[in-house]
């Protein structure tokens, strides 16, 4: 599959999840928060089929934007939250949150400029024998089966733990 | 611009993976119509088909037995005031309804109508179809939550909970079928090798795959392949809120649930997703389980007479539905009232009966003097035809379900989610991959 | 019959059900205008969540002071109104009143008025049993038995129709018998609908009797226990899907009851399905009554000798019959003038509604609809 106009879908693609990530923080009502973070992660996912990885991108469709940003939108939802609309925004430490964040920007670029060459700077080649559905499946239920399996451990404690707190009585 | 047009025509690919734009945009707008119009007569067939149920006749007087009775609605809803309650968050309420019918609509690009029919044949096409369709949840919960009122906050709660208990076993069963592609072997229990992986989440693929196995995966294993379509037909009724499931939007308990407080066109939005979604999850069901467009029994009575005589079926279902016009024509009261609308249902059957005529044409045509377009039309036809028609039938089912059975009250819907239709699922996954490894 | 001596009851009317630690109490008004509350009644909810704490019904939307008009109307005056009462099943009330006169006045209907009554009222009785399974399913969300019932329903409307002029609101009969003689072809109309409606009852059955949903829905749902019906005093289907068996038309025979052969159909558990269960039993053995009284009808006159001007002596009289919702009882207090003294209709639908209260706690919000569908309430009668 042969990329189409693939400058414009980058830059139109990040652009939506920075903009959903900006709205995020800076939106009073809850509600709007969870729904550009749903904007973030659809954009996420657009990037993700750029990168000739289109299972992740339908995982994270499925279960980030189908299924957390529901369980998000429940919470808010059961939780009253009118008080926190009148709150202001953004609290009167802003300068130190300004300057944390461009020490980590700063981090950030330092790392990259490191790191440059370890990447070459051309288009990845997209994968040739297997698709990356069967890549992926063969991997993790082959190489990283014990680590699956430990995940799957670690989720299945989470959800004991959460049914018996929901629990009322045992 | 002509040339780009017919460079497409006889591709055996489809348009997204031609990089065709030109033929995607023409698919999708296709599609766009395609839907909207069964929607419109999907409205109509309910209200006829339960009135019929309940001894009575349904919408007869807007057109000749109720026949215009859906543009009357689509038409008394647009012109209704738009009512947005006080307090409510007036963002969340109108983009509601939007992202329920964009996660209903968008799931058709994925569909497939025929080998090469279908915008585009995602290599993860199951993944996206299951992953888009649980966008629709979101939309639920923002809709009752903008409501701002207990009744549809309630509504919107179940609803979105019901949705998501059932996508799980939706999905468990979707795998199920899955597996079943990566087999080579034909016949009911036939399996050749199963660890080549090449086994394919595109939908085309897996009716390719049926077609390969010269079986449907309704009945591959039988009765594993049965058990998980009935798992994913009865999820599927829950995952659209239709009876029995529709505790959500009942009305002697919570006056319609998460959409009360939406009026007019916002409520025929919801009424539109709700509609496609059904129809895009029966096209789930039928491309997995019932063969896609294949046609019935392709191997066991193949060769040319018979693809022939199967042919003549859309024509023949055109002839067959103008002739039921012509007999309610016929049936009309002989009175003044009535004459506008006996020469409306002439001439509906008239219409009919031509698009029949025009297609039984099409196929003696290509039989007779077989000619490449021709040909390829046949073809096509033919499998739209068949998908269609199978899909109609879970359309019908759905309104049979409607009209008998009472609805489960909600803790006892999400029990049967969890207890009864997850094992299932799980029991048959496992069991349909222990099959496959065993009999390979 | 003597169960109502030996009742214990373990209610506890008073200390509502304790809500738990961290509960998050919800009042939920249901009503008046709710889509399923059978008329206007407003339930007030007290909730927990999903499960109801306990309930509180508020009535009188529909009182129109139907006694007290009775103080200002002479006996045969009054006979209409007391249609309006219970207005599914307007013969039973007519009836209760008709007999409850002329109890007063010390005459008897001749035999002949003793049968049309009895078959109409039974056909009554399924007229309103019929509604009940219509309304009822209805709100459970099976959608079709409501269209057959009513459609078969209108075969008795129409014999009701072609006998007195009126479906809905009859007034059927008069004080001391039956003002109008059978029509030509009342017999074989009846017997028309005998046959006709038996089969349609196996058609409602196979709806609803096996299906597991309807089974999930109304099993275990609303239980009330025989002893706790007993002191609630209700009456009726209710009573007897409890297990209790009392009918007063077996227990103190009124018109010629006596001289039919019939079932009284009880239930074990007292939760829906058996009120289910023994609605329909009934139904059946209402047409076994129909047919034996249309064999049997007499020759004769169909009015006792009343006296043009009804004043009965100075007295009061208590009298009950069993009307398809419960025990409907008359209590006239006269004072030997034309008009009563003071009228007061024990309405079934009025005692059986408190037992609402007791059936719902612990069950779902979706329950309580159920429960008041089961309970079989008008509220024209509760408001009167």
């Amino acid at each position: 599959m042969t990329p189409v106009a693939t400058p414009f879908f980058f830059y139109m693609l990040s652009g939506l999840a920075v903009a959903g990530g900006l709205l995020v923080v800076t939106r009073r009502n809850a509600v709007h928060s969870a729904l550009s973070l749903i904007v973030t992660l659809l954009a996420v996912a657009g990037l993700y089929l750029m990168l000739y990885a289109p299972f992740v991108a339908g995982v994270q469709i499925i279960v980030y934007a189908g299924g957390i940003m529901v369980l998000f939108l429940f919470v808010i939802m059961l939780v009253s939250l009118e008080r926190t609309i009148k709150e202001r925004q953004f609290n009167r430490m802003w300068p130190v949150g300004l300057a944390a964040s461009c020490a980590l920007l700063a981090l950030f670029l330092a790392v990259f400029e490191k790191g440059k060459k370890l990447f070459e700077d051309r288009p990845l080649p997209p994968l040739t024998e297997n698709n990356n559905t069967q890549q992926i499946g063969l991997m993790l239920y082959g190489n990283y089966m014990f680590a699956f399996e430990i995940a799957s451990l670690l989720l299945l404690v989470a959800i004991l733990g959460a049914v018996i707190m929901a629990k009322k009585r045992i | 611009m002509l040339d780009s047009f017919m460079s497409y025509l006889g591709s055996t690919v489809t348009p997204g993976e031609a990089n065709n734009q030109l033929w995607a945009m023409i698919y999708v707008l296709i599609i766009f119509a395609g839907v909207s119009v069964a929607v419109m007569a999907m409205n109509w067939l309910e209200r006829k088909a339960l009135a019929h149920f309940q001894v009575r006749l349904g919408p007869m007087r807007v057109g000749p037995h109720g026949l215009l009775q859906p543009i009357a609605d689509a038409v008394k809803l647009l012109i209704k005031e738009d009512i947005i309650p006080a307090e409510s968050d007036k963002f969340v309420f109108w983009i509601a309804p939007l992202i329920g019918l964009l996660a209903s609509f968008t799931v058709y690009t994925v569909v497939p109508f025929g080998p090469s029919q279908a915008v585009s044949d995602m290599n993860i096409g199951i993944l996206f179809m299951l992953g888009v369709s649980s966008l629709a949840v979101l939309g639920v919960v923002m809709a009752g939550w903008a409501s701002n009122s207990h009744y549809p906050l309630i509504g919107a709660l179940r609803s979105s909970a019901q949705m998501v208990s059932y996508e799980v076993a939706m999905g468990l069963a979707v795998v199920s079928a899955i597996l079943m592609t990566s087999l080579h072997g034909a016949g009911l229990y036939g399996v050749a090798k199963l660890s080549d992986g090449t086994g394919t989440l595109s939908m085309i693929g897996i009716v390719q795959a049926q077609q390969e196995q010269q079986v449907w995966f309704l009945f591959k294993f039988f009765p594993l392949g049965l058990i998980a379509f009935v798992i994913f037909a009865i999820a599927m009724i829950a995952e659209t809120n239709r009876a029995p499931f529709d505790l959500p939007e009942a009305e002697s308990e919570l006056t319609a649930g998460f959409h009360t407080e939406y009026s007019g066109l916002r409520w025929s939005l919801f009424m539109l997703a709700e509609y496609a979604a059904m129809i895009a999850v029966s096209s789930i069901a039928v491309t997995l389980w019932l063969g896609g467009w294949v046609r019935p029994f392709p191997h066991w009575l193949s060769g040319p007479t018979w693809d022939f005589i199967f042919a003549l079926f859309p024509g023949l279902t055109f002839l067959g539905l103008g002739a039921i016009a012509f007999l309610g024509t016929v049936r009309m009261p002989k009175h003044a009232y009535f004459r506008v609308q006996t020469i409306g249902l002439a001439a509906f059957g008239a219409v009919l009966a031509l698009i029949g005529v025009f297609l039984l044409a099409i196929v003696i045509g290509a039989k007779v003097s077989p000619h490449d377009i021709l040909n390829r039309t046949t073809e096509g036809l033919s499998n739209v035809f068949w998908f269609v028609f199978k899909v109609a039938v879970f359309m019908y089912l759905y309104i049979w379900y409607r009209a008998t059975w009472p609805r489960y009250r909600f803790d006892q819907l999400m029990r049967v989610g969890w207890k009864v239709m997850l094992p299932i699922s799980l029991g048959v996954l496992i069991v349909t991959a222990i099959v496959g490894v065993l009999l390979g | 019959m003597n169960d109502r001596e030996n009742a214990v009851s373990n209610l506890d009317l008073e200390t509502p059900e304790k809500p738990y630690l961290d509960s998050n109490e919800l009042i939920i008004n249901m009503g008046p205008q709710h889509p399923a509350t059978h008329g206007v009644l407003r339930v007030i909810l007290k909730l927990d969540g999903e499960k109801v704490l306990g309930t509180e019904c508020v009535i009188g939307y529909l009182h129109r002071g139907v006694e007290k008009i009775a103080e200002n109307r002479t006996y045969t005056m009054f006979n209409p109104y007391v249609d309006r009462m219970d207005y599914v099943a307007a013969v039973s009330n007519g009836l209760g009143y008709c007999q409850a006169v002329e109890k007063l006045l010390n005459v008897e209907a001749p035999p002949r008025a003793n049968y049309i009554r009895v078959i109409l009222t039974e056909l009554n009785r399924i007229a309103s049993h019929q509604l009940w399974l219509g309304t009822h399913a209805l709100d459970i969300g099976a959608m079709t038995p409501l269209f057959y019932t009513f459609r078969d329903r209108e075969e008795i409307l129409k014999i009701f129709e072609k006998y007195c002029g009126a479906r809905l609101t009859t007034h059927a009969f008069r004080i001391g018998g039956c003002q109008y003689e059978t029509y030509a072809g009342f017999e074989k109309d009846v017997k028309n609908f005998l046959t006709f409606v038996a089969p349609k009852i196996g058609e409602y059955e196979e709806l609803l009797t096996t299906n597991r949903i309807w089974l999930e829905r109304t099993k275990n749902v609303g239980v009330i226990s025989g002893p706790d019906a007993i002191a609630l005093g209700v009456t009726g289907p209710v009573l007897r899907a409890s297990g209790v068996k009392w009918d007063i038309r077996k227990a103190q025979p009124y018109a010629n009851y006596s001289q039919f052969d019939f079932e009284i159909p009880t239930g074990k558990n007292g939760d829906t399905y058996d009120r289910y269960l023994v609605r329909m039993e009934e139904m059946r053995q209402s047409l076994r009554i129909i047919e034996q009284a249309v064999n049997g009808i007499p020759e004769g006159p169909i009015m006792a000798k009343v006296p043009k001007v009804i004043k009965p002596a100075v007295g009061e009289i208590y009298h009950s019959i069993e009307a398809p919702k419960g025990e409907l009882g008359y209590f006239i207090v006269s004072d030997g003038s034309t008009q009563p003294y003071r009228v007061r209709v024990r309405p079934p639908s009025f005692v059986n509604l408190q037992a609402l209260d007791v059936m719902v706690r612990g069950m779902l919000v979706a329950d309580v609809v159920a429960v008041i569908g089961t309970l079989d309430i008008v509220l024209g009668e509760v408001d009167r």
